[in-house]
């Protein structure tokens, strides 16, 4: 439908904007963000980070404090938001209770225009879709949860918008069925090609869902990246706490070279990535993915290794996972393979491998 | 054994649920028999009350059954009248006669008690007649020589028409109907109509005052409740304080502000608006003015409550999905605050459909409504008959829009 070079330019365009409710604080902060067409992008991040206001500044229903957003090229500012044609979905859904579900799937094509007999073609066409054949005429408060979600995609989608917008629209549901719904919304995705701009606080969601994801803390935007690289190259500290599990250790770095090396409190020196290109001498984190953290057999030897006393080791199933504990920090959790059963007993000295390039320092 | 002896101890258990239920709900149910249904029942019976003419001249009324008016009373029915009057102990029972004759025939007063008062005096020359005469001789003369107004049949009319305990008159009255000399119902000659006027009057006034708050309640409303909580509630504070203050100096206050000098009548003069002060007080205009004021509060409250309940993301999903705000207002919050509209205009229509204070300070003669007609009666003209029967017209109307809200209501919510 579009060619390659098309689809990866900018649909939307966040420049430098600002918007702050009470004049104080800002709910989002400096904000540069490019939405390419047809990708799947993710808003994610803690409570409060400024997901949703981001999400309503786009669909027009907040207006920037300053700044300028972009659609194909031209600002949207001024647009009022029903002029702006972007599909949305909510969280609580806002299915109209006084209409059935054909009438809450027409309704954006009859205030369109759209001849009566289009407009119940293509409302069937959207409800086959979700897999909603038959229920058009049933009232919203006689589906159920992942229904009415659906007769709410079918509405957002029904008028082929270029775009559509999705403020945590699976956080009503139960864990299974928010699983399901994933798949379903990604397939969609894949068939559709539409742009999807979702917003959620669940990072499983979101790394599961998205082409891209970006990370909000704080009303600022901390780093856009495909799920693998959010996951394995985390900009700062906030991202790769945020992300996935990471194992921290707090040292000083001793040399900011490539490699750089951070000097642990308890004596024992790592080497990393300087992620931040941070001075020597600047306290920093060392950030490392639990599952690449090796258990080195007595004896045998390793680059980058650290000493460590084995505390205990609980058995999940797939893997043991074994808690460390090493000077001056916290205890650490290290997964084993069940193959390295039995676990060290408590109180053994151990020796943990930590791959410079997965060793990331944050300052 | 063993279940027989749970069941019991089950029943008992529930009887005194029950009994503690009704001990806690007897006060208010005997509260409201005795200020709200006794009140409704007896407003009810007086609109068809008629003991008078039944008590005080039993026989009168019983030989003047069969006739119908169009020649003179039959000879017997003298002797029974003056039977039935000299029978007539208590000059209070006397006067309730003469007052409810004077009601529908004018100098029955005077009439009855005068005669009254001859056929009593013990040694009375009329008295003495009228007793000494042998009934075939008639007591036709001897009552003509009391007062030869007894020639009249209208006098007669009026007692046999109200021979019976009950009588519809004072409801067909309400609605500008009565009974002719035959007994069936007809309506009154044009110049005496009056009821059916003031009751179209009364619900026109009730209309506009009812449409008056729902223009202006309804924005406020909304505006109320896309607030947030606490904002709202001291708003809604500002709201009820008409509630607090008297209905007298709510109404001096509008007098006030719009007489001819007044405020408002200043300020558009000043505006240059009006070439000359408008006529805003003792017309429709300064009653409907001062009752849309007395009675917003109760199209407000039942809007907000069921507004609070519309989540604002319906409206915002309705202009995502392309409607005007205007447009997404109209086809999803109106619909959704029906109940609401339904209530307040209910509510606001019978209580203004009772209004009487109000017309009766701000408004001119051609203002007042229905229950300026039933004070009327009660308190000038001690008809108490025709003041329930009006009272009785303004609680049919009142059920008959209830029932109509019940069973629109019931459609509108009806999966
Ligand atoms: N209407 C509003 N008025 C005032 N402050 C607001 C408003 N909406 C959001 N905020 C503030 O702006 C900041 C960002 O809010 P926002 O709703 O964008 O967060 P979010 O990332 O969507 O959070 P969540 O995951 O809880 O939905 C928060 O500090 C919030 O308190
Ligand atoms: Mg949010």
């Amino acid at each position: 439908m579009t060619s390659p070079a098309r689809s990866t330019d900018a649909l939307v365009v966040f420049s430098r904007v600002h918007k702050s409710y009470d004049g104080t604080s800002f709910a989002v902060r400096g904000l540069d963000l490019h939405v390419r067409r047809g990708e799947f992008l993710t808003l994610l991040g803690p409570s409060g980070s400024g997901k949703t206001t981001t999400l309503m500044m786009l669909a027009g229903f907040e207006t920037p404090g300053s700044g300028e957003i972009l659609f194909e090229g031209r600002p949207i500012t001024g647009t009022p938001p029903h002029r702006r044609n972007f599909g949305m979905v909510f969280q609580n859904y806002a299915l109209f209770p006084h209409l059935t579900v054909g009438g809450n799937v027409c309704y954006p094509l009859e205030v369109r225009g759209v001849p009566r007999a289009e407009r119940e073609r293509r409302a069937a066409q959207a409800l086959a879709m979700v897999r909603l054949e038959g229920l058009s005429s049933r009232r919203p408060d006689q589906l159920s949860g992942g229904q009415r979600q659906r007769v709410a995609l079918a509405r957002a989608l029904v008028f082929e918008p270029p775009l559509v917008l999705m403020d945590e629209p699976l956080g009503a549901l139960d864990k299974q069925l928010r699983e399901h719904m994933q798949v379903e919304l990604r397939e969609l995705h894949r068939r559709l090609g539409t742009t999807f701009l979702y917003v959620t606080h669940d990072q499983g969601e979101a790394l599961t869902l998205s082409d891209r994801v970006a990370v909000f803390a704080g009303g600022e935007l901390q780093q856009v990246d495909t799920p693998e690289a959010l996951y394995e190259q985390p900009a700062n500290r906030f991202v790769a706490g945020f992300v996935g599990d990471a194992v921290t250790l707090a040292g000083t770095l001793a040399d900011s070279g490539e490699p750089a090396r951070v000097a642990l409190p308890g004596g024992g020196v790592l080497e990393g990535v300087n992620v931040q290109a941070a001075a020597a001498g600047t306290p920093v984190l060392a950030c490392i993915r639990p599952e690449r953290i090796g258990l080195l057999a007595p004896g045998a030897a390793a680059a980058n290794t650290v000493a460590a006393t084995a505390l205990d080791a609980t058995y999940l199933g797939d893997h043991v996972r074994l808690r460390c504990a090493l000077p001056g920090q916290e205890p650490i959790g290290v997964p084993l393979p069940l193959a390295a059963l039995p676990a060290p007993p408590h109180g053994t000295p151990v020796r943990l491998e930590l791959p410079a390039r997965h060793l990331r320092l944050y300052a | 054994m063993e279940a027989g002896a749970l069941r019991e101890a089950l029943r008992r258990e529930s009887r005194a649920r029950t009994l503690r239920a009704l001990a806690l709900a007897a006060p208010l149910a005997l509260f409201l028999l005795l200020t709200f249904l006794v009140p409704i029942g007896a407003l009810l019976v007086r609109a068809v009350d008629n003991p008078e003419v039944a008590r005080a001249l039993p026989r009168t009324v019983e030989a003047l059954r069969g006739w119908r008016g169009e020649a003179a009373p039959p000879e017997p029915a003298f002797a029974a009248l003056a039977g039935d009057l000299s029978a007539i102990d208590d000059q209070a029972e006397a006067g309730a006669l003469a007052r409810r004759l004077n009601s529908d025939a004018s100098g029955a007063r005077s009439l009855v008690m005068a005669t009254w008062r001859a056929l009593r005096a013990p040694a009375s020359e009329g008295n003495a007649a009228v007793q000494a005469a042998p009934p075939a001789a008639g007591a036709r003369a001897p009552l003509l020589a009391i007062d030869p107004r007894w020639g009249e049949p209208r006098f007669w009319e009026v007692i046999a028409r109200n021979g019976a305990r009950w009588t519809p008159d004072y409801l067909l009255a309400a609605v500008d109907l009565r009974r002719d000399a035959g007994g069936a119902i007809a309506a009154m000659p044009p110049e005496q109509t009056v009821f059916r006027a003031i009751l179209w009057r009364t619900l026109g006034i009730a209309a506009a005052v009812t449409l008056g708050c729902l223009l202006l309640g309804y924005p406020l409303a909304w505006w109320l409740a896309t607030l947030p909580a606490r904002t709202a509630s001291r708003v809604l504070i500002l709201v009820l304080v008409p509630f607090w203050t008297s209905i007298l100096v709510r109404v001096a206050g509008w007098i006030v502000l719009l007489q001819s000098g007044g405020l408002v009548n200043q300020g558009l003069l000043a505006a240059g608006l009006v070439e000359a002060p408008l006529a805003l007080l003792f017309n429709r205009t300064g009653v409907i003015v001062a009752m849309v004021h007395i009675l917003l509060p109760f199209m407000i409250l039942p809007l907000y409550s069921v507004m609070r309940a519309v989540p604002p993301d319906y409206l915002r999903a309705a202009v995502s999905l392309g409607s005007h705000p205007l447009q997404a207002f109209r086809r999803t919050v109106v619909p959704l605050t029906w109940p609401g509209i339904g209530t307040g205009c209910l509510l606001v229509f019978i209580l203004a459909l009772g209004y009487y204070v109000t017309p009766a300070l701000v408004g001119g003669p051609s203002d007042q409504m229905l229950s300026y007609s039933v004070a009327q009666y009660a308190n000038v003209n001690l008809n108490w008959g025709m003041a329930c029967a009006l009272g009785t017209v303004l609680l049919a109307v009142t059920l008959v829009l209830y029932g109509l809200y019940r069973r629109l209501g019931r459609a509108e919510l009806a999966p």
